[in-house]
């Protein structure tokens, strides 16, 4: 890799950072309702929509029904998706004339963007009409992302409160979220992006006469149908809002969803930068930023590590292509290595980049095609979702995941020091331990016994698409994806099937709720608590050994549960690899 | 536990209409204003018929073209309707294969050339859309296409040159060639 490789590197890392501090700041302001100036005109309508809805915004809730109510509106939300996708045909801003989607892709895709996944069954462009896409998918991408920072925003209110009965009030933690965050800055980020030349229109598709016309010999056709529609809009906020649910099949591969390495790296920037700012706004929540730092911390090393292994297996490449004799050295002339399935205006560094960022968090779009990558560099995409999808992770998912890890790292510590484990002044006991043994197993339930079925049935081995190990690498990630709320695929795999649209659809909802529902009871738990003063035998969760502690205890967790699986698919592969002469 | 249904539904249909109504419409009526040329696909447009974008790459396989990356898309190549990558696996025999046809197809139309061939020209893209090839693999294809179209190689060398394009604010991306732009300048005399 050449130096400008590096730089570009270090230059998002920089650039993440110092624009998520000041982000965090600001979103610790929206939730404690002291909304800076520049922001206030927004309140008569933030106001107006609870009048309009019955919501009383000082209407403390308890956890549980904190809970129902982000089932019944997510449960709404998946009706909605699901009754456009069942209807699309005779409904207006068609121009393509598409179908309506069969009961189970519909059911697939519905549950895939009410629960933050976005899991791609179908191919965007040959598949949903522009108002499917609008109101179907552009408002899920809002309202999911916002559902996850409304859990978090509750978790975060169980730390600071005393002795109280409730957590808050969902329908304005996650009104909020979306008038004040996710609204301004994807409307900022879509209009950046139409300059860089994202689409962003109702026409119906473009014909082009092409350049080098017919070839009766080939078949080759005289014109193009160049695919278009309301992409910029949409790509924004499935971005900022770790949905990645593209307009196009290939996601932001496709040259009018991410046409220039600006809009890349804008793109890329957006993955990370809401769920990296939420660490800051956690540590301002809890009156100590050195809290969220420490957590920020523990995420930028294990993501540094895994990025480094990425870029490397793929400008490393694929030992077949210098058999035949190809030139691949990177050099200003090319960017060489694995360049099958990657854009040559992204090329190596840019792509393994994306591919990390958007496992790490749980967004899922992608800009290179992860099937096609080495087993190693695929292996990094795999681990960071198995990991739980904590190494910053999905908006307010991510770092609601990362504390309950933070709670079992206590908790270990605190089992060795033989003293009551606490964080942040709350007794960590027992109901709690039992909320955090859930919330992180059953992510690796969903994505190992998915995995098993599908290789164990004939429906599920069908539609492996690669021959030998990396077809069980395929399964592996689908449900990897899947049990963990990303959406990321190893695209091969033929997925667009009962068989995986119902499974991988079940996957995604015991993902989402068996982790949600029980970190807002250790919410509701630990908001019932007092707070401890700190002595000299509490463990400060703000020291770099806490950093490690934590780091160790995702590593521990992830690796025992998942390297048997690993083995069998990118282990053997590279060992396959590196072992042809 | 009934009462938060109400809230539910009535804030379920404000948002869809802030969010998936106000929201595109507003985002679309800004970029038509201000960008209606990127808003519509950035389309190149000759004798008032459009020919493409500069955003999406074409079929190319005449050796008097610049030819492109290969395309994975069905039923046809550059589909820009249906975007696509292989997704093969690295160690697919079905790429080995593909990538040895390509090799084959690369020499038959240039014998002469002893150059290694750069990897990007013989592998296929990830929307199978790609508008772009490396600087090096225009340079590998710059003998052949002087030689079909007569001209002389400087000429066409000097012509890719003004067709690559740096990384983008001298830092961001890869350079990288724009081969339907480098094809219509050369069917439109070299400008």
């Amino acid at each position: 890799m050449s130096g400008n490789g590096y730089f570009q590197l270090a230059l998002y890392l920089v650039t993440l950072l110092g624009l998520a501090w000041p982000l965090g700041l600001y979103m610790a302001r929206v939730y404690r309702d002291e909304l800076p100036g520049f922001a206030r005109w927004m309140r008569p309508l933030e106001h107006g929509l609870y009048r309009l809805c019955g919501v009383r915004a000082d209407d403390d809730m308890p956890w549980t029904r904190y809970a129902f109510a982000l089932l019944a509106f997510n449960l709404l939300g998946f009706a909605a998706v699901y009754a456009l996708l069942r209807l699309q045909a005779g409904l207006p801003l068609n121009p393509e004339g598409l179908g309506n989607a069969s009961v189970d892709l519909a059911f697939n895709a519905a549950v895939s963007f009410a629960t933050n996944t976005n899991w791609q069954s179908y191919g965007g462009e040959t598949t949903l009409s522009y108002l499917t896409q609008m109101l179907g998918m552009t408002v899920q991408n809002f309202l999911s992302a916002a559902s996850g920072m409304a859990v978090l925003v509750a978790l975060m209110r169980g730390f600071t409160r005393r002795e109280s009965g409730g957590v808050g009030n969902f329908w304005v933690d996650m009104t909020r979220s979306v008038l004040y965050i996710l609204l301004p800055l994807s409307l900022l980020l879509s209009l950046a992006l139409v300059s860089q030349g994202v689409v962003q229109t109702f026409s119906p598709h473009v014909d082009a006469a092409l350049v080098q016309p017919a070839d009766a010999a080939t078949g080759q056709t005289t014109s193009q149908t160049i695919a278009v529609g309301p992409v910029a809009s949409q790509v924004a906020i499935k971005q900022l809002g770790t949905n990645g649910g593209g307009f196009f099949n290939v996601n932001s591969a496709h040259p009018l969803e991410n046409p220039t390495p600006v809009s890349n790296l804008l793109e890329m920037l957006a993955i990370l930068l809401i769920p990296a700012a939420l660490c800051v706004t956690f540590g301002r929540f809890v009156g100590d930023l050195r809290q969220g730092t420490a957590i920020l911390t523990a995420m930028t090393l294990v993501f540094t590590v895994l990025l480094a292994v990425c870029v490397g297996a793929e400008q490393s490449g694929n030992p077949l292509f210098e058999r035949l004799g190809l030139s691949t050295q990177a050099s200003d002339l090319q960017a060489g290595g694995n360049m099958e399935g990657k854009e040559t205006r992204f090329g190596i560094v840019n792509s393994a980049l994306w591919a990390t960022a958007t496992t790490a968090a749980s967004n899922g779009s992608v800009n290179a095609m992860h099937d096609s990558f080495t087993p190693l560099g695929g292996l990094v995409p795999l681990g960071l979702m198995q990991l739980g999808e904590v190494i910053f992770g999905g908006v307010g998912s991510g770092l609601y995941g990362m504390i309950v890890f933070a709670l079992v790292g206590v908790f270990i510590a605190g089992l060795m020091i033989g003293r009551t484990p606490e964080y942040l002044g709350k007794k960590i006991e027992a109901f709690e331990m039992k909320m955090a043994a859930i919330a992180i197993l059953a992510p690796p339930l969903a994505a190992l016994a998915g995995t098993a079925l599908a290789v164990a049935l004939e429906a599920g081995r069908a539609g492996l698409f690669n021959p030998g190990a990396h077809g069980f690498s395929e399964a592996l990630y689908a449900f990897s994806s899947a049990g963990n709320n990303n959406g990321s695929a190893f695209a091969g795999l033929a997925a667009n099937t009962p068989f995986y649209n119902g499974l991988l659809g079940l996957a995604m909802l015991m993902a989402r709720y068996w982790v949600a529902i029980p970190v807002l009871a250790i919410a509701g738990s630990l908001a019932a608590k007092k707070i401890i003063p700190v002595s000299a035998g509490t463990l400060p969760t703000h020291t770099p050994l806490f950093v490690l502690l934590l780091i160790g205890t995702v590593i521990v967790v992830g690796a025992l549960t998942f390297v048997p699986a690993l083995a069998l698919g990118p282990v053997v592969e590279h060992l396959q690899m590196i072992g042809v002469k | 536990m009934l009462k938060e249904l109400k809230p539910a539904l009535a804030l379920l249909a404000l948002l869809t209409v802030i969010t998936g109504g106000l929201y595109p419409l507003i985002v679309t009526g800004i970029a038509q204003g201000v960008f209606p040329h990127q808003a519509n696909g950035s389309l190149i447009e000759r004798d008032g018929k459009v020919v493409g974008s500069e955003l999406i790459g074409q079929p190319f396989t005449d050796p008097k073209y610049f030819w492109g990356r290969p395309s994975a898309t069905g039923p046809m190549p550059y589909n820009a309707a249906a975007s696509s990558g292989s997704n093969l696996g690295p160690l697919n025999p079905a790429l080995a294969d593909a990538v040895k046809s390509r090799i084959a197809a690369l020499k038959a139309a240039d014998p002469d050339n002893t150059a290694p061939i750069p990897v990007d020209l013989v592998t296929t893209s990830a929307s199978g859309l790609d508008p772009h090839i490396s600087p090096a693999a225009a340079e590998y294809q710059a003998g052949r296409v002087a030689r079909s179209r007569g001209l002389d190689a400087a000429a066409v060398r000097a012509l890719v040159t003004r067709h690559t394009e740096d990384r983008q604010l001298g830092v961001l991306g890869e350079p990288r060639v724009n081969v339907l732009a480098l094809n219509l300048a050369l069917d439109a005399g070299g400008r």
